[in-house]
């Protein structure tokens, strides 16, 4: 069992929910990523998810495109984010999970990726356009390296095949939100929780779900339907406003801990009532 | 007789496959079911055909090239005038089956990618013909490049968006379709104009350009009793020469890729990931790419729009794996002094993309002899290209 299980079985008892943060590692550069990591965790995020930036990121909006842009211009290569989540674990026990486009993993080789993953203390991997018929390789080298293989279900796809990716994934489900790139958005999709429930009926594996998630209201409602909320985009505004890195890490600090909060707040009010 | 390329998977040997966003999974498997059952679909075929004959002008001639042969004084020559299509160039052999095929799934909604802007020409052209919305997706620098076929597109009612992300080119305005589809992909259909992005596309888009190959297989026995000894096309994503190529795939005829080599393959500022990329992902499909050790995409260069792209479709890397296609690059010196000799020796003005195939015919003609034949896809008339041409 890697650390993403041992979070989602901690989390269980507890009846609480995921907050898992994502951020663009390298943006602005990899010694605020560090610092970042260990800032969210304190503030309350109980997994991190680390973008691999990308040339060309086809699931991304605008922000996470510019984000990629500026890491990528900082020449933030792959080698050196593993290199930033072996440091990383000498500080923090929070799971880790690296979320890169195909191409620079395959370049990188995926067994050697996979095991690197592993020396380095990475848990799970998304890869946004790797689905399940096309993994079959690095499903093998993943399980081989006891890295959780997250795999992204959508509103397009039809419940059976939900199903079989649910199937596929271990450590959580990543449902998307809405049909559309990352970004934040002001509504959340109208159909999102009957869709939770849909997938919850169909898979025991914890679900999380994320795309267009931006405020502390919107982590809330969601949270109540699934297993965990993924942020990033409106992380990543405000990484991109933040003049310094110390107002980077104080206003992202402040954003996080006001999605635990009120995530939170829906736990504690459970308890009382208990 | 029809090939198996690709396999059920949308595998060309280890080439292809379906790399994208889960969203646009449930799509790219209608597509393939509407296809598969539209390619057996007598009535869909007479339709694509009467638009093909009746709009399109097909079939182009098979023109023996006289004088450049003469000239060159080696094998014969003949060019296949896909210049000579409505919107002057062959992509509208594809954006007519493709728009037929949106309809049929209700789709009213039609948005591509451009690079040159022939595609996009092509693409408004088939929407406005069928009654389609239509959106095209362009990279700032290729407006700037092409400006004639940007006016020609809002002409036909399109609307052409800018894009300045990246390489602000032929890559980019792809990621931005792909972008466009993966949010309103249950009432948009994505025209891809090449043989590339993942299965069922590099499948459908040559299928649909394979028109070209068929007619010059029929037409070159009629002139000559026989088949040719060589086909030679550029290669940018791959749809003109695989139009040429695939109905000849069993046959004993050489297939010749022309790719650009833009400044010099040395100089790094190039198109040309068959003859120097790596195997890699890039919009959905594996093939050979061109990227930099961290598995970045690198930018590409061509004077011709058309070809300045990093990637290919997977099966000419199938094609160059196998060893069935040779591979060879021409700089854009080269494809430009090609331009010049075929508008003087023939009267015909070609496009700078077919220009990079003249290039490399006017080279190894002198290893052919007189009783050979070489066919060449003549893919796209000039006219977009004066202004490039007279810098």
């Amino acid at each position: 069992m890697n650390r993403i299980e041992r979070k989602f079985g901690q989390l269980k008892r507890e009846g609480r929910k995921a907050l898992i943060t994502f951020i663009t590692a390298g943006d602005p550069d990899l010694d605020t990523t560090f610092g970042l990591v260990l800032e969210m965790e304190k503030k309350g995020a109980d997994v991190v998810e680390l973008g691999v930036p990308f040339s060309d990121p086809l699931a991304d909006g605008t922000t996470i495109q510019r984000a990629s842009q500026r890491a990528l211009n900082n020449k933030t290569k792959l080698k050196d984010i593993l290199k930033l989540v072996y440091e990383l674990r000498k500080k923090t026990e929070i799971p880790l999970v690296l979320m890169s486009y195909l191409n620079p993993v395959f370049k990188y080789g995926l067994e050697e990726f996979a095991k690197t993953c592993r020396m380095m203390g990475v848990d799970g991997v998304i890869i946004p356009d790797l689905v399940p018929e096309e993994a079959e390789e690095w499903l093998r080298v993943a399980r081989l390296n006891e890295l959780s293989t997250i795999f992204l279900a959508a509103p397009t796809s039809p419940l059976e095949r939900i199903k079989k990716i649910a199937g596929k994934s271990t450590g959580f489900l990543y449902y998307v939100s809405l049909t559309g790139v990352t970004g934040a958005r002001d509504k959340l999709n109208s159909n999102i929780i009957e869709a939770l429930r849909a997938i919850k009926r169909v898979t025991n594996k914890p679900v999380a779900c994320g795309f267009g998630i931006s405020n502390p209201q919107q982590a809330r409602k969601v949270s109540r339907y699934s297993d965990g909320v993924i942020v990033g985009s409106a992380i990543i505004d405000l990484i991109e406003r933040s003049s310094t890195r110390r107002a980077i890490l104080r206003n992202v600090g402040n954003f996080v801990a006001s999605l635990h909060h009120k995530m939170v707040g829906d736990y504690n009010a459970s308890r009382k009532t208990r | 007789m029809e090939k198996v390329l690709p396999d059920k998977s949308g595998y060309f040997g280890i080439f292809g496959g379906k790399f994208v966003p889960e969203t646009l999974m449930s799509a790219l498997k209608e597509l393939e079911q509407v296809y598969n059952k539209a390619k057996r679909d007598k009535s869909f075929q007479d339709e694509l055909k009467y638009y093909l004959s009746e709009y399109g002008g097909r079939p182009t001639p098979l023109y023996f090239a006289r004088n450049l042969t003469e000239k060159l004084g080696g094998a014969k020559i003949y060019l296949k005038r896909e210049d000579l299509c409505h919107t002057g160039a062959h992509k509208i052999n594809n954006t007519l089956g493709q728009a037929l095929l949106a309809r049929r799934m209700d789709k009213r909604r039609i948005i591509a990618e451009t690079g040159a802007g022939q595609h996009g020409v092509a693409t408004a052209t088939a929407s406005a013909l069928l009654g389609l919305e239509c959106e095209i997706y362009m990279g700032t620098e290729d407006i700037k490049r092409q400006a004639l076929n940007v006016f020609k597109m809002e002409l036909l009612g399109a609307k052409v968006i800018p894009v300045s992300s990246g390489t602000k080119t032929l890559k980019d305005a792809i990621n931005e379709t792909i972008r466009d589809w993966v949010a309103n992909v249950r009432t948009t259909h994505y025209l891809l104009g090449s043989c590339v992005g993942p299965h069922p596309y590099p499948m459908m888009v040559r299928d649909f350009q394979s028109v070209i190959g068929k007619e010059v297989k029929r037409q070159i026995r009629e002139k000559e009793g026989r088949l040719p000894d060589y086909l030679i096309a550029c290669v940018g994503g791959g749809s003109n020469s695989l139009g040429l190529f695939h109905p000849f795939y069993d046959d004993a005829v050489k297939f010749i890729g022309v790719e650009a080599a833009g400044l010099g393959i040395r100089s790094g500022r190039h198109a040309a990931p068959l003859y120097v990329g790596e195997i890699g992902i890039l919009h959905g499909s594996k093939s050979y790419v061109l990227h930099d050790s961290n598995g970045q995409i690198l930018p590409a260069h061509s004077v011709a729009p058309g070809l300045d792209y990093p990637g290919v479709g997977p099966e000419h890397s199938f094609y160059k794996k196998t060893g069935r296609a040779d591979y060879f690059v021409v700089t854009d010196k080269e494809a430009l002094q090609a331009f010049h000799l075929l508008s003087e020796t023939e009267g015909i003005i070609p496009a700078l993309e077919p220009a990079h195939a003249l290039a490399h015919l006017r080279k190894m003609t002198k290893d052919t002899n007189k009783n050979e034949i070489v066919v060449l896809c003549l893919s796209g008339r000039g006219d977009k290209d004066v202004e490039i041409v007279k810098r």
